[in-house]
């Protein structure tokens, strides 16, 4: 096993959105899709990220790590390690995917692996509007789509959720979820008794990323997230902290909002 | 089986062996799991006067023979901790708060603040400027902090020691001038790692802490030298990983054993360990007691 930080050149910086870049390396990292690697962008921070294919990751410039991975350009590189975590697990013949906002990215890449293998894939994807929308084309590439936007520029008017009444969650064997927490465990819970068949990669504040430093542990189990996760299923989702607190870098409980 | 229990450091414990500092110790959830794992004890992440994000990542570099971290005191400050005490309680062993500050002053706000079973006062994180080593390399220093956060609280109180000391012994016997219950031995070696790709540095803060099996051999001198110097407890920490590494521990004169590193395989490392020690003894016809120092007395 390799330890140290593996350096990964890029090879495309791909503008999706004003704020949203993909990040193409040189190589495929062959990661389960909903895996994630820490990437490091040398002299500013390391950060968690979920793969978004097999060698690009798609980032949502918000922080001064993510604004510096979004500045670099073909020909530089980033320390990363990884993939990490357990990522998605592919079940049945007919799977629904649910992705907010740049949510949508490790969603794209489970999609193309479970078509590839022979799954019926039906996508409900959500931007807040028309200019924030990635991945379409990939989406609509693997079957039927559902589009929203909080502001009706694009689909149906709303949040994600708006789209929930076309779809009967019976029609699917399992459920995939990847977007702001809200949105997530709103699903879950309308869908209660589906929970067990919902996938949800969720995001907690990762420092170690090899499971002992505690800091992204989910109440009430101390579920390490960075090592048991970032997947998790629903009907555990349910029964934490999960939409109503999260901790930050400090330990200290914040709004999950 | 053979019995694991006993006193430690004046708490009574199931089994020697403990959750270390800054492992697992954020939340209380955490540490209440591994607490059902099997630990005899959990020692919480330590706990300051005020809110700390931590350093900047890479906050960790995994290496073949242990990890280097540099995480830099994160913690939310006793006023948001007490409940995550309380919750880790639910495991039903001991809670040692560990605890720091910057001066006697502070460790003793921190300490009477906080209701825990124990206290490890954090005299020798490598990582963190104006904390830790930086004022825990000085005897003086170990000795009036102690002493004050004694004064402070009626529970047990430990004081985890630097190994980054010419003789660790000094700072063990300034400890137990103070009045410590016990010393714990040994906090990380101060240590770096440098991206060859690149020339940085890993860490975000440069220089960390290495801990894990490349310690162990310097953590079970460290408590051999203290145990045949100190009349108070020492209780062994560094690179333990499996059974063998926690009887060499307490053959060393430990009274208890605490576990970090060895975690990042699992919880069930605990179990393993605990288990591997009652075999031991059973196949030996020995008691801990009877292992306990037993290197001291032949060597």
């Amino acid at each position: 096993m390799r330890f140290r930080p593996a350096n990964l050149v890029i090879k495309d910086v791909i503008r999706e959105t004003a704020s949203v870049s993909t990040i193409r390396f040189d190589r495929s990292l062959d990661p389960t899709p909903g895996q994630y690697i820490m990437v490091w962008v040398r002299g500013v921070d390391e950060i968690p990220m979920s793969f978004s294919a097999p060698d690009s990751i798609t980032v949502h410039a918000v922080g001064d790590a993510t604004r510096a991975l979004c500045a670099l350009r073909p020909g530089e590189s980033v320390g990363s390690r990884g993939p990490l975590g357990n990522g998605f697990r592919l079940i049945g013949e007919n799977i629904l995917l649910i992705g907010g906002g740049v949510g949508v990215a490790p969603l794209a890449f489970l999609g193309e692996d479970a078509k590839a293998r022979g799954i019926d894939v039906t996508s409900l994807i959500g931007f807040r509007c028309r200019e924030d929308i990635i991945f379409l084309d990939r989406f609509r590439r693997l079957g039927d789509v559902i589009l929203t936007t909080d502001d009706g520029s694009a689909g149906i008017k709303g949040r994600a959720s708006a789209g929930l009444s076309e779809i009967d969650p019976e029609d699917y064997n399992q459920i995939y979820l990847c977007g702001p927490e809200m949105m997530m465990i709103d699903i879950i819970r309308r869908w209660r008794e589906d929970a067990s068949r919902i996938q949800a990669s969720i995001n907690r504040y990762f420092k170690c990323a090899v499971g002992i430093c505690g800091s992204c542990c989910l109440d009430p189990e101390g579920i390490r997230v960075c090592v048991e996760g970032p997947v998790i299923t629903g009907d555990r989702l349910l029964e934490s902290e999960f939409g109503r607190y999260r901790r930050g870098p400090s330990g200290m409980r914040e709004s999950c909002y | 089986m053979s019995s694991l229990s006993g006193d430690v450091g004046g708490l009574r414990l199931k089994n020697p062996l403990m959750l270390a500092a800054g492992i697992l110790g954020t939340t209380g959830a955490s540490m209440r799991r591994v607490a059902l794992a099997g630990a005899g004890a959990v020692v919480t992440k330590s706990i300051g006067a005020e809110p700390r994000d931590g350093h900047h990542g890479p906050t960790v570099v995994r290496l073949g023979v242990g990890l280097i971290n540099a995480m830099g005191l994160p913690n939310p400050s006793y006023r948001a901790f007490q409940e995550e005490i309380d919750t880790a309680r639910g495991g039903g062993v001991p809670v040692v708060a560990s605890i720091f500050g910057s001066s006697p002053e502070e460790f003793a706000e921190v300490a009477s603040a906080l209701d825990a079973d124990g206290f490890e006062l954090n005299l020798s994180c490598p990582h963190a400027k104006g904390y830790g080593m930086e004022i825990g390399c000085d005897p003086g220093n170990v000795e009036e902090i102690t002493r004050a956060v004694k004064r402070a609280v009626s529970v047990p109180v430990w004081v985890k020691l630097t190994p980054n000391v010419t003789d660790i012994r000094v700072l063990g016997l300034a400890a137990q001038r103070g009045g410590a219950d016990a010393v714990v031995a040994i906090n990380t070696l101060k240590a770096m790692a440098i991206d060859v790709e690149s020339g940085y540095p890993i860490l975000g803060n440069v220089i960390g802490g290495l801990s894990g099996p490349a310690i162990k051999p310097v953590a079970l001198r460290c408590v051999y030298e203290l145990s045949g110097a100190l009349e108070i407890p020492v209780i062994g920490v560094g690179g333990v990983s499996c059974w063998q590494d926690a009887v060499e521990m307490i053959m060393a004169g430990a009274a208890g054993v605490q576990i970090g590193t060895a975690l990042m395989g699992g919880l069930e490392v605990i179990g393993d360990i605990t288990n591997g020690i009652s075999r031991f003894l059973e196949r030996k016809g020995w008691s801990l007691e009877d292992i306990r120092g037993i290197a001291r007395r032949l060597g």
